[in-house]
């Protein structure tokens, strides 16, 4: 089993307040991994490190065996590593199907590619992905009108058109319609399973977690707390203390 | 629909080609009106439809006018000795020189805009927001700064331009070609905006950070946007230096409080963002400016002033954005009907 996301040793402060300190962690190709960990546990701190948003103060992170913790964020986008946001981030002014196209991957886009227009089967493969997450009915509305809910939605199917490698997402099911969490959980594993995409999720909602995860780190304090399978994550001892506030 | 296109394009092409011969005497107005188009349109591109408001697109023009008469005169004279008699000593140019030196000079402008753009690109592109805005102000300012302290090209005095060649003064030669350039500015953003570009471009407006974390090349995307924009104002500045006769780095060449303004205006009188808000814009800005000037005199900064504070003020989309909003069906924008997301997947291909 390779190991698509390497960790090594990661710390980041802003001014005195430590965010993560030495933390290590592997993702596995092709599995779901899960990270959990108390509000302010530095959780989003480190996807925000692993995708290139700021410089790392400490350590190695390593996509695929190559070193990515001095690489630029549009840069590691290229290699095939995409994020998704807690506060979800779509082209507001933009319809559905617009966002989907601008979304495509842009790996090998060329120079001329900027001025070319889209072929019949990338509209189709839009509208298929919209329709996969449950938008198809909304692909010709401005997404800025959107619910919470959709726009999340819709940014699930921006990832997916941009065929990544591996995904990570922040909370995915924050503000999301309780009965649509299920749907939700069904298509994430689609993307795992279907299209092949390596999942690193963020996530509170524990249902989610145990549902969706082959395997779950837990941050507390910026320090990696614990890891395993969710069944032992969840009898984890200093796991509990953690959500509990306990020392 | 088809009918109504053909109208408006129609209606367009005709008055740009026959208007000067129906109104001799407005002529340089009609002229003056095209370069406005132009002025929006290329604007438009960066303010409207990648969210940078630059202040300081009027530099490419003024780049443009410079390089195109230096090369107009240094084809057949040493520019210094030229600029240094410049006034007292009107040149006259055979009509193979003269046509040689324009057309070549303005390719000359065009390239050098362009360049200039890529080069400002990089440094300005780093500012965000109301920085980039004055940045950019910053470089237009200086660059007329600049040009008045070098004496070569005539420092603060300016440089005469070599007169047209011929009976006529020029004014129906210019008209058209800045005509010529309006339109093919129109067709090749028309051209542009079908293209991905603009969705790129419209993303930068909507989330940059967005559109990075997604991979896409923003600086390229950012620079070839500016680029376009100079390519055209470069060529403008050309042909207005010849139509004025007379360019000097304040007031013609780089007027950043007038030209330098009006782009913006026109863009947000008309509806940014969009292809024909600036065309709108320009067209109303301009007949107004013009019928303020002739009937308002003494006023016409007031009334203009006034123009802007409500069109900032009270009507923010402008002209087409307001139509948008109003009659969105019109323009392929469709607005929702039902609520929630589908449960189901609507086609079998998802199931």
């Amino acid at each position: 089993m390779n190991d698509m996301i390497e960790v090594s040793g990661v710390s980041k402060s802003y001014g005195g307040v430590v965010a993560n300190h030495d933390v290590s962690m592997k993702v596995p190709e092709g599995k779901i991994t899960g990270l959990i960990g108390p509000n302010g546990s530095g959780k989003t701190t480190l996807f925000n490190s692993i995708v290139g948003y700021h410089p790392i103060d400490n350590g190695s992170i390593k996509f695929e065996g190559q070193e990515i913790s001095d690489m630029r964020v549009q840069e590691i986008a290229r290699l095939g590593m995409l994020r998704t946001f807690q506060q979800t981030r779509i082209y507001s002014k933009m319809n559905c199907v617009q966002n989907m196209l601008i979304s495509v991957p842009h790996r090998n886009a060329s120079f001329s590619d900027m001025f070319k227009k889209y072929p019949a089967e990338v509209t189709e493969k839009a509208e298929h992905l919209l329709d996969f997450v449950g938008l198809f009915s909304k692909r010709k509305l401005i997404s800025g009108n959107l619910s919470f809910g959709q726009q999340k939605l819709l940014e699930f199917a921006m990832a997916l058109m941009n065929e990544p490698k591996v995904l990570l997402l922040d909370e995915p099911t924050a503000g999301i319609n309780p009965t649509l969490i299920n749907g939700l959980i069904d298509r994430l594993k689609r993307a795992n399973t279907e299209f092949g995409i390596t999942l690193f999720v963020i996530e509170h909602n524990m249902r989610v977690v145990m549902n969706l995860a082959d395997n779950v780190y837990c941050l507390a304090h910026g320090e990696m707390l614990a890891h395993g399978t969710p069944e032992e994550i969840q009898s984890d001892q200093n796991v509990i203390d953690a959500y509990l506030g306990a020392h | 629909m088809i009918m109504n296109k053909f109208v408006l394009y129609g209606g367009f092409l005709a008055f740009g080609l026959f208007g000067p011969l129906l109104f001799p005497a407005y002529t340089s107005q009609i002229s003056i009106l095209w370069l406005m188009v132009v002025f929006a349109l290329t604007w438009d591109i960066m303010g409207g439809q990648m969210g940078y408001n630059s202040l300081g697109n009027i530099f490419f023009f003024g780049i443009g006018m410079y390089a195109c008469s230096l090369v107009q005169i240094g084809l057949y004279f040493d520019v210094a000795q030229y600029t240094a008699h410049s006034g007292s000593v009107k040149v006259d140019f055979t009509s193979e020189q003269y046509f040689t030196g324009f057309f070549l000079g303005l390719i000359v402008a065009a390239v050098v805009a362009t360049l200039l753009a890529v080069v400002f690109g990089w440094i300005v592109f780093g500012l965000r927001g109301p920085y980039f805005a004055i940045g950019t102000l910053g470089v237009a300012i200086a660059a007329g700064e600049l040009i008045g302290t070098w004496d070569y090209v005539g420092g603060g005095g300016g440089i005469s331009l070599p007169g047209y060649p011929g009976d006529t003064d020029g004014t129906l030669f210019y008209y058209y070609i800045m005509f010529g350039l309006s339109v093919a500015t129109f067709l090749f953003l028309k051209w542009l905006y079908a293209s991905r570009f603009s969705l790129a471009i419209n993303a930068i407006r909507d989330d940059e950070e967005k559109a990075e974390g997604m991979g896409i090349q923003t600086k390229r995307y950012k620079t070839v946007a500016w680029s376009i924009s100079a390519f055209f104002l470069g060529i403008s500045g050309g042909i207005f230096g010849n139509m004025t006769g007379f360019i000097e780095p304040l007031e013609v060449a780089f007027p950043t409080v007038t030209f330098g303004i009006f782009m913006v205006l026109m863009a947000l009188l008309g509806g940014k963002g969009t292809l024909w808000g600036p065309i709108v814009g320009a067209i109303l800005f301009h007949v107004i400016k013009e019928l303020t000037w002739t009937y308002l005199l003494g006023w016409q900064w007031i009334a203009l002033g006034a123009l802007i504070v409500i069109n900032v003020v009270f009507f923010q989309q402008g002209i087409v954005g307001w139509m948008q909003d109003k009659w969105p069906e019109k323009f392929g924008i469709e607005v929702d009907t039902q609520l929630g997301a589908d449960d189901e997947p609507a086609t079998e291909a998802a199931k």
